[in-house]
């Protein structure tokens, strides 16, 4: 193991951070106070968790439709976050976006897109900016199973090879792309084995151990660091809920379901932390109360913002020519 | 000042961008050493700049425009090419969706300063896949600047200002003004967008028309005015934004408008100017107005089916008979 115990206790908070964000949000939204759809997070925290910790302030991520867990690990203003989801003028997108669009780029989001496998492109381009800025930034870009299946997956890993682009393709592989399962659309159960015909290493880590997580990307950020180009993780997850706000999920088995939720990412970097003598169970406890506090906090400075005026939705269609 | 082709012009402004601003580049498919862009527009920059600001990019066109959306909001100010217009069908969630969408869906968080450089336009015989011209299909997406410049004079004054405007820009080229040419002045300058030009003045009606249909109707005017018919050409030079003021006004004194486009007739730009003209000056107009446009066909190769299918100087003219 790399991590010492500062890290532990890193990888500790930002897991369960995510979980308690998200669990606020699910709250919020059975009093009906998030408009549209959501896709929840919850189950696949350890994944955010994980890269985040091993990336700089300065180093870029790019998020998906189900985006809430990585701006929130990347360093998000939780406020201005859960405002965003409320549709209020607060938010980080000035209610402009909502849910998958959910977006700060001053801690280094470059963006959530509603459109699946979209985000894979812009990462290489930033890449390529880091790169031709000798800005020795990183790009971490997460994705699902369902969006390996894509042409931009192609295009976007080839490309990233050819230029030796500091780029690391995160895959989240939660087994499902909505409700049809990886078996129907994967010939190998392996999204990372797609790597090798790229020329780009590859390894599959439990996607529920923030650890495991952490230590890939460590691997992966050195060498994207050195000049050497890309990295592809492969992380093995499970969503906690449905697809979408209104998916029972019903189609997985239960016994798959079962197997998953006894891997819950909160419990198994708490564990670890304790073992190896980071934190204490107390101390667990202490960490949740005051994020629980934070989360709190932000719900409420949401519930209580004002709803953007009608007519700013014809604000900001172009920026302001200088 | 020189006598400059088009293409001369293009590259002239995209390399004073390139000295002017080192975060300028270029990226696209067969642009660089090899062979300078499908149209050579870009022959002899890679040999200037260097192949990491004049890049050849593989076959993939979605994550060329990708990677220029990327670039644009970490800090750079690419400028993607695509080979033929009608290749941007491939890329069409990245400039319809992420480009175009990115400042307003982020709340104005980060602006998308590219640009894509494309060709659009039949008269080559290539047939349905490299003829095509689909301006109205961006234009009906809120976020992009549009150019569609069609003399040498204002390609270099355009690009110019492409480049450093703060929000993605479709810049749309026609193979076939590649080669005119024109007095091109040496020294700096830069085109407003939104700011149409008359290329000809009349008095008894309005011809509103984009590319190589603006040459035509010069020509055509030229000869409608030995019968005695004053015909004004307006040259758009950018739909996004549009200078509708320059048209109305035009059209308040001619009272008739003709608007000519290589596009196929229904859901053309030519169709959005019509209806913009007939709710803003409806009770200047003293004849309907009159659209010139390809049929509603894919782009045939054999010659006279495309020469039927473009649309020529008699069909411009008979349009502006029927009115006048």
């Amino acid at each position: 193991m790399n991590a010492d115990k500062k890290t532990l206790v890193d990888l500790y908070k930002r897991t369960l951070k995510v979980r308690l964000f998200e669990e606020k949000v699910w709250d919020l939204f059975g009093q009906n106070l998030i408009p549209g759809t959501l896709h929840l997070y919850l189950g696949q925290e350890a994944v955010a968790a994980g890269v985040t910790a091993a990336l700089k302030k300065t180093d870029w991520i790019q998020s998906t439709h189900r985006g809430h867990g990585h701006v929130v690990a990347k360093g998000a203003n939780m406020n201005a976050a859960m405002a965003e989801l409320l549709g209020k003028k607060t938010g980080s997108c000035k209610g402009k976006g909502g849910s998958m669009h959910i977006t700060q780029f001053d801690v280094g989001v470059l963006g959530a897109t509603g459109v699946v496998a979209s985000g894979i492109p812009i990462a290489v381009g930033a890449a390529l900016s880091a790169k031709m800025r000798k800005a020795n930034e990183v790009v971490a870009c997460f994705f699902g199973d369902g969006a390996s299946n894509n042409g931009t997956f192609g295009e976007s890993l080839n490309m990233a090879a050819i230029w030796k682009l500091p780029v690391i393709f995160i895959v989240e592989n939660n087994l499902y792309a909505m409700g049809t399962p990886i078996k129907l659309t994967c010939p190998s159960q392996d999204i990372a084995a797609r790597a090798e015909g790229y020329c780009i290493p590859s390894t599959v880590v439990d996607g529920n151990n923030a650890l495991e997580v952490y230590e890939a990307t460590v691997k992966a950020v050195e060498r994207a660091r050195k000049g050497e180009g890309p990295s592809l993780i492969e992380c093995k997850t499970y969503r906690m809920r449905g697809h979408s706000r209104f998916d029972p999920a019903k189609y997985r088995p239960p016994e798959e379901v079962e197997f998953w939720m006894s891997k819950d990412a909160v419990e198994i970097i708490k564990k670890i932390a304790i073992e190896n003598g980071a934190l204490t169970e107390k101390e667990t406890e202490k960490i949740r109360n005051k994020l629980q506090k934070e989360v709190d906090k932000a719900a409420d400075f949401a519930i209580k913002s004002d709803y953007p005026a009608p007519e700013e939705a014809l604000e900001d269609v172009f920026a302001e020519v200088n | 000042m020189p006598e400059m082709t088009y293409r001369e012009a293009l590259k002239q402004g995209l390399r004073e961008e390139m000295q002017r601003d080192e975060r300028v580049f270029l990226m696209g498919e067969d642009i660089g050493l090899n062979w300078g862009g499908a149209f050579k527009v870009t022959k002899g920059l890679a040999e200037e700049f260097g192949v990491e600001r004049v890049r050849d990019t593989p076959i993939s066109e979605n994550t060329i425009v990708g990677a220029a959306v990327g670039a644009a909001i970490t800090g750079l100010r690419p400028v993607a090419e695509i080979m033929f217009g009608d290749l941007i069908t491939l890329a069409m969630d990245q400039v319809c969706n992420q480009a175009a969408k990115m400042h307003y869906m982020f709340g104005g968080q980060r602006s998308v300063p590219m640009v894509i450089r494309t060709v659009f336009g039949g008269g080559k015989n290539i047939a349905s896949h490299h003829s095509q011209s689909l301006e109205a299909w961006f234009m009906h997406t809120p976020g992009l600047k549009i150019a569609v410049p069609a003399f040498a004079y204002d390609v270099k004054g355009l690009i110019k200002t492409a480049i450093r405007d703060p929000n993605p820009v479709m810049f749309f080229e026609h193979k076939l003004v590649y080669d005119k040419k024109e007095e091109v002045p040496e020294e700096e300058y830069l085109i407003p967008f939104g700011e149409a030009k008359i290329r000809r003045e009349g008095a008894d009606v309005t011809v509103w028309g984009t590319f190589i249909m603006v040459h035509k109707s010069l020509e055509v005017a030229e000869e409608l005015a030995k019968e005695g018919i004053s015909v004004e050409v307006i040259d758009p030079r950018t739909l996004a934004p549009l200078d509708k003021k320059t048209l109305i006004e035009s059209v308040k004194k001619t009272g008739r408008l003709v608007v000519v486009s290589e596009e196929t007739k229904t859901g053309a730009v030519t169709a959005e100017i019509a209806a913009m003209v007939q709710e803003e000056a409806f009770d200047w107009l003293d004849a309907p107005v009159k659209r010139v446009n390809a049929p509603d066909t894919p782009v045939p190769f054999s010659p006279p089916l495309e020469n039927f299918f473009i649309p020529d100087k008699e069909r411009i003219a008979r349009a502006i008979r029927e009115i006048v």
